[in-house]
């Protein structure tokens, strides 16, 4: 029994796993271990994790990449970068977007997979309005299409004069956007921006949402009826709640594209929108790197991106804590 | 029988009938109208991309709702060849294949291994490729240029697609342990007994087990591969290597007005379509899928 490799298990959780022990080691081991995990690992460490890591040190330099001198420079890029116009509009921007997109589109999503789920008559056993798998299925279908296919399509949408927009806007009467730039205007180049990230990605949190929905026991539901509530007051004091995980999880990711966003403006304002209306940090980042060539500079700006990031899933957690408490139905 | 099954429903009617008011009838109105109006705001813009794509330029400019006198076919013979769609089409099957294979083999060795596994830094290592699903991205895209420059794989299709695979692994080892983990142990016990050795084990037992879950997963990294934008363009600047999403960014941005619309709309479709129909003919197993990741 010693000789087998993979030892039985012994007890508790990850004991399935087999104990590797220095006299078992034979070719057959050693070469599966170096393939199995070396591989991977090796491929990972070099092109995903260390880039991450030099990053956070080239930021502390004026490399300009063309040779191999990387000058240190302390906390300078950094403080070039909060003085630099452009790039605090740009910061400016991203924060707009991660405070406003990533709760338009969980909100809108929980309201749609509660339409598809619970919203259907109230007579009968709890389920979803007519077609709802139909609509749940389409919905997905924009998340899945290249960002860049989006981007354009919808550049083409908010021509002035050609644009599907203003096309049906003129056919219903509203005459006054005949011509209207939707993307050259400042006040609503952002937001024109923000509807089509919010298209693009709705769908895929409507199917996460009506996955989870589903999964949650069908009693709770028949019995929250049977105490005379509404579909809008199941949806808001038992789904919600219910899926407090799900929404926590989702807000994150929302947050991360949010932060991103580079395909969606390179397709919709290449240059930064109407007064830099639209400019945000991936942009300048991205610009600062491939065009100016101030790869330090552009790190410090990658670090700044970071932070930004950490600071709203930061966030994010905080709210759950304090909103959830011991209310908290989850199982986390 | 009979009666005993149709007293009840009787009864339910009846009493929805008095305690649910017309309101209820409302209510699922405003429901199917918001689900319709939904449906619009996602299948019209690519009803409209699709009609645009066999107009000329000089149809499109006219009128967003003229339809196309014929169908303008050229524009997809224009878009594959004059603006290089053809050439990125192939670059993008190149790339997104090998990093596919790459990323499937590595990531379910990498997750198999983890998951059946113990030894000393197991979890050290899980966490760390598990980190990688939430860092941005821009923030290595600087160094990762220098590295790939270094390796002598920058601007080529097989350094985009390791790099593609070494960026979706985390994506694929999340999901694929806690698959691995709960396969049951007494199938390798006895692969073992039987003499198979660990190779073995995995190829002939473990794969065929993990079927469904590496189908799956291969179905997300195909759309999420196909979809990639910023490492193309910032790691592949040599346009006869372009691959689909950046050929379509640069054909799209080369000249506001001169630019050939009923082209840009068939290559819009065309870059679509491959998803499209992984989509539809996977749609049941992708939203199985998107169940799992749902969970944690």
């Amino acid at each position: 029994m010693t000789g087998i490799a993979p030892t039985l298990p012994t007890a508790g959780g990850p004991s399935r796993a087999a104990r590797w022990r220095r006299k078992n080691l034979t070719v057959d081991k050693v070469s599966f271990a170096a393939v199995f995990l070396g591989v991977p690992l090796l491929v990972y460490v070099v092109l995903v994790l260390s880039p991450f890591v030099q990053a956070v040190g080239y930021s502390l330099t004026s490399w300009s990449g063309f040779d191999a001198s990387t000058p240190f420079v302390g906390l300078a890029n950094y403080v070039k970068a909060f003085t630099d116009d452009d790039f605090v509009q740009a910061v400016q921007n991203s924060v707009t977007l991660v405070l406003v997109l990533p709760i338009a589109i969980i909100a809108a999503a929980l309201a749609l997979a509660s339409l598809v789920t619970i919203g259907g008559s109230s007579s009968g056993p709890v389920r979803g309005v007519k077609g709802g798998e139909f609509y749940r299925v389409l919905l997905f279908f924009p998340y899945i299409i290249p960002a860049i296919a989006v981007g354009i399509m919808w550049n083409q949408i908010y021509d002035p004069s050609n644009g599907l927009l203003n096309g049906i806007l003129t056919a219903v009467g509203l005459n006054g956007f005949a011509s209207y730039p939707w993307l050259g205007d400042a006040r609503t180049a952002m937001i024109a921006t923000m509807f089509v990230m919010f298209w693009a990605s709705v769908g895929f949190y409507v199917v996460i949402f009506v996955a989870a929905i589903k999964a949650l026991p069908a009693e709770i539901f028949e019995a929250a009826r049977l105490d005379g509530a509404g579909r809008f007051r199941i949806a808001t004091r038992i789904t919600v709640p219910m899926l407090r995980a799900n929404i926590r999880t989702s807000l994150i990711y929302t947050g991360i594209f949010s932060l991103d966003a580079f395909v969606f403006m390179s397709a919709l304002n290449a240059g930064g929108g109407p007064q830099n209306s639209t400019l945000v940090i991936s942009q300048e980042l991205f610009k600062t790197a491939f065009t100016k060539g101030q790869f330090g500079y552009a790190c410090a700006m990658g670090v700044v991106l970071a932070a930004i990031t950490l600071l709203f899933a930061g966030v994010v957690f905080l709210v759950d804590r304090l909103t959830g408490g011991r209310e908290d139905l989850t199982e986390e | 029988m009979a009666s005993e099954t149709a007293a009840p429903v009787v009864l339910t009617r009846a009493r929805r009938k008095t305690t649910v008011p017309a309101g209820e009838r409302i209510t699922g109105g405003v429901s199917q109208a918001v689900l319709i109006v939904c449906a619009a705001v996602v299948v019209l813009p690519f009803l409209w991309t699709f009609m645009s794509s066999f107009k000329t330029s000089k149809q499109v400019l006219q009128s967003p709702f003229t339809l196309p006198d014929t169908l303008h076919f050229e524009n997809y013979v224009n878009a594959w060849t004059q603006a290089g769609i053809g050439t990125f089409f192939v670059n993008t099957l190149i790339v997104v294949g090998g990093a596919l294979v790459l990323t499937m083999v590595m990531g379910s060795m990498c997750a198999y291994f983890l998951a059946r596994f113990r030894f000393i830094g197991n979890r050290a290592i899980y966490l760390l490729m598990v980190a990688g699903l939430t860092f941005p991205i821009f923030l290595a895209i600087v160094p990762l240029f220098f590295i790939l420059k270094g390796l002598g794989l920058l601007g080529t299709l097989p350094g985009l697609a390791i790099t593609y695979s070494a960026f979706a692994l985390p994506f694929t080892v999340f999901f694929m342990v806690p698959f691995f983990r709960a396969l049951p142990a007494s199938v390798t016990e006895a692969a073992a007994i039987d003499g198979a050795g660990e190779w073995r084990t995995f190829f002939s037992i473990m794969v065929p087990m993990a079927r469904p879950a590496i189908s799956t997963l291969a179905i997300l990294n195909f759309v999420g591969l196909w979809n990639q934008f910023l490492l193309p363009v910032a790691l592949n600047p040599d346009q006869s290597k372009y691959v689909l999403t950046q050929g379509m960014a640069a054909f799209a941005g080369t000249a506001g007005y001169s630019i050939d619309f009923g082209a840009l709309f068939a290559a819009v479709v065309m870059t679509i379509l491959p998803v499209l129909i992984v989509y539809l003919v996977f749609q049941r197993a992708l939203s199985g899928s998107v169940v799992i990741g749902a969970d944690k």
